[in-house]
């Protein structure tokens, strides 16, 4: 009986999005009368930081600064329509329909802007602090706030845009039935190191080592927030996590939090991220959706490494010292020692 | 049920008000007093969202009645932001990406102040013994950790 160590790896590849009937979002992008933007949604934010990085991506593109875009979300009734926050599709999805919607509002602003200017629109750009300036020409400028006010009550303009992304529905090949269900993939690779109680069964995942490719990490501490979190989630699901016990049955499964296991703040693993950028070719720039994909390759790898320990697959999860101790069992019954 | 008159101390302000009798400390905080800074997460003493601070001590306003704090002080996340300045436990949450979704996040709070109140110099382990009874379901921990480490350096750096 002993402490056994082992190391296991995992990678993924995992799809942004889904595609079961086509995956659309929809945005409207709209100034207010001093040059301030809406960005009305009906996307949801569940606290992963959405409207953050909405608000970057719209300031961006208008090139203004992120203070100076609103997001109005999460109304069905009122906002354009959306597919919703799931599929680690939000960044990618509604973001690329931000985009769109911004470039429109940013064309309408520097044709005002041009106007008052008495330039060509073409010769304009902006200086990401709320001015529009002629190209090499800086001194000759309007900001954004006198652009607006222009535009509402002397051109009778509206400095909008309509957004609208859709990934359309892929239907499968009659011959091959083969399809093409995701545009966009990002990856991951997880290095676990466990160590295993082959008398108890207990597993301690000792370290954990990932690498994700983002396509852009259009936010990076968030991001890092959001990889740092999963990996946590993921050894919780690999061997904690079950709303399922069926031990002995159904009746006796665990019903609220005292009974729903997960890893405290004292039992974390050594955790190191690191975070690799290939911009996606279709993604806001260059942005993937990394939201879930970044809990899953932590259950295969944590696997893995317990076969490396102990020399058993378990591969019903959670991986509790229940299952590690009858796989042990089983094994030693059908290869007896000696 | 016949409402009974209920007196404390919160954040600072003398309240009075009727309660149900047999309501929360959590029910009564939010929904007759107005302050929506404690949780109702699991709401029976599992996840720690709910956590004040009760004449010191840290309690679940969830399983405390609150006919049993009269005369009582109590604090609550919504008081330690001060004149628009967050408190440093807040500070360090923010600037170290503590928090996600924030649901946690204030009964976390009050979990740490209360141990700074009585440790100001935590180790590692002190601060992960006085955040165990609250659950993130976001963070991995880690950066909530770090940032109590953090706002107690912060705070015995103003000290000395």
């Amino acid at each position: 009986m002993a402490l056994k160590r082992g190391r296991g790896v995992a990678a993924i590849n995992y799809p942004t999005g889904m595609n079961l009937g086509g995956d659309p979002s929809q945005a409207l992008v709209h100034s207010t009368p001093t040059g301030s933007f809406m960005v009305t949604l009906s996307s949801v934010d569940l606290g992963q930081g959405l409207r953050q990085v909405m608000s970057q991506i719209c300031a961006e593109t208008i090139g203004v600064p992120t203070e100076a875009v609103t997001i109005d979300t999460a109304d069905t009734d009122t906002g354009p329509h959306c597919m919703g926050t799931f599929a680690s599709r939000g960044t990618h999805r509604i973001g690329n329909a931000i985009v769109q919607a911004a470039r429109e509002a940013r064309d309408v602003m520097l044709e005002v802007a041009a106007e008052e200017l008495e330039v060509d629109a073409g010769d304009l750009d902006t200086d990401g602090t709320g001015n529009i300036h002629v190209k090499g020409a800086p001194q000759k400028s309007i900001s954004v706030f006198d652009t607006a006010l222009a535009a509402h009550f002397k051109h009778g303009r509206s400095i909008s845009g309509r957004g609208m992304f859709l990934v359309p529905r892929s239907f499968p090949e009659t011959e091959t039935g083969a399809m093409k269900p995701a545009t966009c993939y990002a990856h991951a690779c997880v290095v676990a190191d466990v160590e295993v109680d082959d008398e108890t069964g207990d597993v301690t995942v000792l370290s954990v080592k990932n690498v994700y490719d983002v396509g852009r990490a259009l936010n990076p501490k968030m991001v890092e927030q959001q990889l740092v979190g999963g990996s946590w989630m993921g050894i919780s699901h690999a061997l904690y996590e079950t709303t399922e016990p069926y031990y002995p049955d159904r009746d006796h499964g665990g019903t609220d939090f005292n009974q729903y296991l997960m890893p405290g703040p004292g039992n974390l693993a050594d955790t190191e991220t690191i975070v690799i950028e290939r911009p996606a070719t279709d993604g806001p720039y260059g942005a993937k959706g990394v939201g879930e994909m970044c809990a899953n390759p932590q259950i295969p790898a944590v696997a893995n490494a317990i076969f490396d320990a102990v020399g058993v697959r378990v591969d019903t999860m959670p991986i509790t010292p229940e299952r590690v101790l009858r796989a042990l069992k089983a094994r030693s019954q059908a290869a007896p020692a000696g | 049920m016949a409402r009974v008159p209920v007196q404390f101390t919160l954040n600072g302000q003398e309240r009075a008000e009727f309660v149900e009798s047999g309501v929360t400390l959590l029910h009564a905080l939010r929904d007759t007093m107005g302050d929506t800074s404690p949780k109702g997460g699991c709401q029976q003493g599992a996840c720690g969202a709910c956590s004040v601070i009760v004449d010191g001590e840290l309690r679940l306003s969830c399983l405390t009645l609150a006919e049993t704090c009269e005369g009582a002080s109590i604090e609550t996340a919504a008081g330690l932001a001060s004149e628009g300045v967050l408190h440093p436990l807040q500070r360090a949450i923010v600037d170290g990406f503590a928090a996600q979704c924030g649901f946690c996040t204030p009964g976390m709070i009050m979990a740490a102040k209360t141990l700074l109140d009585h440790t100001p110099n935590p180790t590692r382990e002190d601060v992960i013994e006085a955040i165990s009874g609250n659950i993130c379901r976001c963070t991995g921990y880690e950066p909530i950790i770090q940032a109590v480490l953090t706002a107690a350096r912060s705070n015995s750096q103003k000290a000395g």
